[in-house]
């Protein structure tokens, strides 16, 4: 394989898997406190957390370089305070990424998390147990089978994330330009490595289906 | 050790204020109809309803006061809860379930499975260990859920409802293990049930809950001997009616009277036996001092005896044999005239 390929392939794994992290390290909370807590203004937080899945990819990339961008809202003073600049950067392609896969973990973690019997979790407290020490020991591993088929969904989206990765992060060879980018930009120059690497997107993301659907059955 | 509890909790439709205190040395039930509020105040004495008004205190340790609103959390106040339906979780395996609670407080994964599998041979379970609670029946699970709840040496012990899921010949022997652990238990010990018979077996002392509030309460042969409520009364299977004594007549709420020596003047309560009570197609000569016209609403035969329904107007329920019945062509319904003897009827201040 060509070492173009390979970087491709390598900068894609690190970024999915990067974004999936994010994905649940956000996820997570926002997940529990839509299945658990009710407050004002709560449709509206559900209502941008699914955003992403139909926003136009290339628009979530605009509205993330509006935010975090050089001059952007948030962006402005992580380059003034730490010297952080997020667009194209490989931190910010898996920035873009995460933003585009978090909604399938979180709303298949809010999912979970109401239909868990929260008569089991009262059990626990009377057993000793701190809010914490339920979620870590009870909660968790009751929602186990859907916080990892969340996971899938989100890293296989964050895998095939095209569009807000690019107008976001660019297209760097070796720093923001993933596997779709690498396609993408191969279909010009280069037909046949478009084709090859596009098989091996197909591969990966059948793989994940193909285990996703053992998950599932596995219930 | 005492538990005293003041709980008032404003929910929905539910209204419940009831006022009781418990010691090591009974065991209580809490015994009502379902949606009488058992259930909550358990939850609420575990910390898991919260309180609109009152305070519950064990051993001077406030473990929640509506008007300061300290409360003390579920996992601090060193309950046992037994639930209606075992509740163990169900990624965990039965030794795991019941090491969980030593596991929450702190002690290592080894010792906590040394002292569960104890708690599992006492209880009669060890072969269970290492199986899931999946695969348990309701007689396995509620036994590791005792075992469970015991495990953490609790001082109080709660058990909501914990034979009703189970089938009648299960029951009976989950009921005959209950009791022994129950005796063994040092600390408190107080049963959620809406089961007289399981109250009546498990428990020295009954607390009758009924709408919310509490209805009567003593031992179980006061608690049957005198029914102060319609529920009790139907448990019991007495005729229970209420109304004015007057002389040596009682004037009753549902109108008609009945004749009984030795009253105390006023509100009464008055329980007859069904079996005190005769039924005639004639209007008897002799004796009895209440010969009262009245009109059959319902037979059911119920094995050896006929429960029979009557309307004088006041309701009254004979029970009479088998043979008698026929005789008197009860099913066909119609008019009767009824008899009790004075000295079959008791009576109590209301």
């Amino acid at each position: 394989m060509a070492p173009e390929i390979l970087t491709a392939l390598r900068l894609s794994m690190v970024c999915s898997l990067a974004a999936t992290a994010i994905a649940i390290a956000l996820g997570m909370p926002l997940a529990w406190v839509q299945a658990r807590v009710t407050f004002p203004g709560q449709r509206v937080l559900r209502a941008l957390t699914t955003l992403p899945i139909v926003l136009p990819p290339v628009v979530a990339g605009v509205a993330l370089l509006v935010v975090f961008g050089r001059r952007g809202l948030v962006g402005m003073w992580l380059d003034r305070w730490f010297g952080i600049r997020l667009p194209f950067t490989t931190a910010g392609a898996a920035l873009a990424e995460a933003f585009v896969a978090m909604p399938f973990f979180v709303l298949t973690m809010e999912g979970a998390l109401r239909s868990v019997d929260r008569r089991l979790e009262e059990a626990a407290r009377t057993l000793g147990a701190s809010r914490w020490k339920v979620f870590r020991h009870v909660t968790l591993p009751l929602v186990r089978p859907s916080l990892q088929a969340g996971a899938v969904l989100a890293w296989a989206r964050a895998l095939g994330e095209f569009g807000a990765t690019i107008t976001f992060a660019g297209n760097v060879p070796g720093s923001t330009q993933t596997l779709p980018l690498a396609v993408y930009l191969a279909l010009e120059t280069n037909p046949e490595t478009a084709f090859v690497l596009s098989l091996v997107l197909l591969a990966v993301s059948l793989a994940v289906l193909l285990g996703l659907r053992r998950r599932w059955l596995a219930w | 050790m005492s538990l005293e509890a003041a709980i008032a909790i404003r929910f929905d439709r539910l209204a419940l204020d009831a006022t009781f205190s418990a010691t090591n040395h009974e065991v209580v039930a809490l015994l009502g109809p379902s949606g009488a509020g058992k259930t909550t105040i358990l939850r609420a004495l575990a910390g898991l309803a919260p309180l609109t008004a009152g305070r519950i205190v064990l051993d001077g340790t406030v473990f929640e006061d509506a008007a300061t609103h300290e409360w003390v959390p579920p996992e601090r106040r060193n309950l046992g809860v037994v639930f209606q339906d075992a509740l163990l979780f169900p990624h965990l395996s039965v030794l795991d379930n019941v090491a969980a609670g030593l596991r929450f407080t702190g002690i290592s994964r080894v010792i906590a499975r040394t002292r569960a599998r104890e708690w599992l041979d006492r209880i009669g379970i060890g072969e269970l260990a290492d199986a899931k609670p999946g695969v348990l029946s309701g007689g396995q699970a509620q036994r590791v859920a005792l075992a469970r709840a015991l495990a953490t040496q609790p001082r109080v012990l709660l058990l909501d409802e914990p034979l009703s899921a189970l089938d009648v010949t299960t029951r009976a022997d989950v009921r005959r293990e209950l009791r022994r652990h129950l005796n063994t238990f040092t600390g408190i010990r107080l049963l959620v049930t809406h089961d007289p018979i399981d109250a009546l077996a498990l428990a020295d002392r009954l607390i009758v809950l009924e709408h919310g509030h509490i209805v009567q309460s003593g031992s179980s042969i006061d608690v049957t001997a005198e029914p102060r409520s319609r529920y009790v009364a139907d448990f019991v299977g007495v005729n229970w009616l209420r109304g004015t004594a007057r002389g040596a007549s009682v004037l009753l709420a549902d109108g008609g009277t009945l004749i009984v020596p030795d009253l105390v003047p006023g509100e009464v309560f008055v329980v007859i036996h069904p079996r005190a009570v005769s039924v005639h197609r004639q209007k008897p000569e002799g004796s009895p001092r209440n010969v009262l016209p009245g009109v059959i609403v319902s037979a059911d035969d119920e094995g050896s005896r006929v429960r029979v329904r009557l309307a004088l107007p006041f309701p009254l329920v004979a029970e009479v044999t088998r043979a008698s019945a026929a005789e008197l062509e009860l099913d066909r319904g119609g008019d009767v005239w009824v008899t009790v003897k004075a000295t079959e009827i008791a009576t109590y201040a209301a």
